[in-house]
């Protein structure tokens, strides 16, 4: 199955990638593999098998309403990569949502 | 020529829940006015692996507002991932619900400016998860995830809506069905409770909705709403009357500038690429047998004590409006008019005292008001303030009585009292009086 270039340029702006034509001809090629390669599982026989999103088969497995600890700040903060007073920074934003 | 135009409007409601976790973990969802990113954990950060777990009181209050809505709850239902990349959203999805919210099929009804009432079809209550909060500073923007993850429902409804009146009456009876649920305390100005208005105009006597519609969002009034629906709906018709067409775009509204203004225009439409979170398990109501449970637990809601203020108390509307207002108001009126019966002292005059006096609930008591009223009636001063003030002209002006009272001569006394009668025209209580009196000279 042959992902088209404009397809690669859709998934890529939704993930906020910016891609040059390069990129797009190579992921294209290499979407489309991984594409071939999830679609054996199309091949399985699934005759008997109710339709399902969720492989544990549970229903209403709730947790009752009572906080537990969070995190430190120090800790939540620990990855990222521009920290300030407590903030997480990224270049700025405006306007999307 | 102009054509006449009707207005089309759809209302989106997104009310936070004060449950005491988040929707998906249990980290505190008291998030306001706390330092940055102090109430997170791997869930609500977003970190792989990390696995959600529903918080049933978020359920329940869910289906709550459902059930105070006249809405049908769906046996079977489940959540999604919505999928989109901006920072307010760490995990780059919002958990929310879409094939299969917990209520459908609702209705509420509203009331114009001249009192004509009409029913709203609700679409949807459904529950999802609130995002991160964006501080944007200079070219930077900052993020909080302590908000992030905090229950989230959302109330759409059908374009029912044909003036702004309509909404605004809406917009605050659900406040107030919040409020008398206890599920949310409902403040516009912290962002508790947000409105989104889906404007739109056509030309009276067509029946398909308008092929665009002007999504009015991020106002956080009653008030700015209606004032940004009356110049949308102006705009609009203005836009077509010259022969232009209208796009779909967003609009912010400028208090300043008394207009709308473009915050941002739809060039596609979202793809949110929605699909069934596989994390959490699907809910299934009927086993919960939840459904008759919070029936049952359901309070008396506006609508039924407007009705029974009505019978119970001949009240009319402008004075039910004040007496129902909250439930804590409604309930000192109905005590203060039990207590009021003892003294012959009828509803509407117990609800026409609270309302002319501006009675601050917090601060009497259902039997002190009814005191209040009867000292009215008979005349008298019952301020105990306004007894101190003449109590205390009295003392400074008679310095020969306090003497003499001072040193021993009872008698004294009654001068005293004699001439705060005098002066209150015998409007005043002698007990209080003297009450008051004794406090003041003895200290
Ligand atoms: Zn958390």
């Amino acid at each position: 199955m042959k992902l088209s270039k404009d397809k690669v340029r859709h998934v890529a702006k939704l993930a906020n990638l910016p891609l040059t034509s390069e990129e797009e001809e190579k992921y294209s090629e290499q979407l489309s593999k991984i594409l071939d390669y999830t679609d054996q599982l199309s091949k399985a026989d699934t005759e008997k098998v109710e339709p399902t999103y969720n492989v544990s088969g549970l229903t209403n497995i709730m947790a009752k309403d009572e906080v537990s600890e969070s995190l430190p700040q120090e800790d939540a903060t620990k990855n990222g990569t521009n920290i300030k007073d407590g903030f997480f920074v990224t270049k700025g934003v405006f306007n999307y949502e | 020529m102009n054509k006449v135009y009707e207005t089309v409007i759809g209302i989106e409601v997104h009310v936070e829940l004060n449950t005491k976790t988040k929707m998906f973990c249990r980290c505190s969802a008291d998030y306001f006015g706390k330092k940055p990113n102090t109430h997170t954990c791997p869930v609500c950060l977003g970190i792989p692996g990390a696995l959600p777990y529903i918080n049933e009181e978020a359920i329940k209050k869910c289906m709550r507002i459902g059930l105070a809505l006249n809405c049908s709850v769906n046996e079977q239902s489940y959540f999604e991932r919505k999928n989109y990349f901006y920072p307010d959203l760490a995990k780059g999805y919002q958990i929310s619900q879409l094939v299969k919210p917990l209520n459908i099929n609702g209705q509420l009804e509203v009331e114009d400016e001249s009192g004509v009432t009409s029913m709203i079809r609700i679409n949807r209550v459904h529950q999802e998860e609130d995002t991160g909060k964006l501080t944007h500073v200079g070219s930077e923007t900052l993020i909080d995830f302590n908000r992030s993850g905090v229950p989230l429902v959302e109330i759409v409804t059908e374009p029912d809506f044909h003036s702004s009146a309509q909404v605004k009456d809406y917009a605050k009876k659900l406040q107030q069905i919040f409020r008398y649920l206890g599920v949310s305390n409902a403040d516009m100005e912290r962002g508790d409770m947000r409105l989104e208005a889906n404007v739109s105009v056509r030309p009276v006597g067509q029946k398909e909705l308008p092929p665009y519609r002007v999504e009015l969002k991020n106002i956080n009034s009653f008030r700015f709403m209606q004032a940004a629906i009356e110049y949308e709906i102006k705009r609009q018709i203005w836009v077509l009357e010259r022969g232009e067409t209208l796009t779909q775009e967003t609009r912010g509204w400028n208090e300043t500038k008394k207009e709308t203004y473009l915050q941002r225009s739809k060039e596609e439409a979202h793809d949110y690429r929605y699909f069934p979170e596989p994390d959490l398990p699907e809910l299934k109501i009927d086993t919960l047998q939840l459904r008759e449970l919070l029936r049952k637990q359901l309070p008396e809601l506006p609508a039924q004590k407007v009705k029974r203020f009505f019978d119970e108390y001949g009240l009319n509307k402008a004075q039910i409006a004040m007496m129902a207002d909250s439930k804590e108001m409604a309930e000192f009126f109905e005590e203060a008019v039990k207590v009021g019966s003892k003294y012959k002292v009828e509803s509407i005059k117990v609800a026409n005292f609270i309302i002319n006096k501006k009675v601050n609930i917090e601060d009497i008591n259902p039997e002190q008001l009814i005191k209040d009223i009867v000292n009215q009636n008979t005349g008298m001063i019952s301020d105990e303030k306004e007894l101190e003030k003449v109590v205390k002209e009295v003392i400074d002006e008679n310095s020969k009585a306090v003497e003499d009272f001072k040193a021993g001569k009872e008698v004294a006394l009654q001068v005293i009292i004699g001439s705060v009668m005098k002066k209150t025209k015998g409007k005043a209580e002698i007990k209080k009086v003297k009450e008051i009196l004794e406090g003041v000279l003895k200290s």
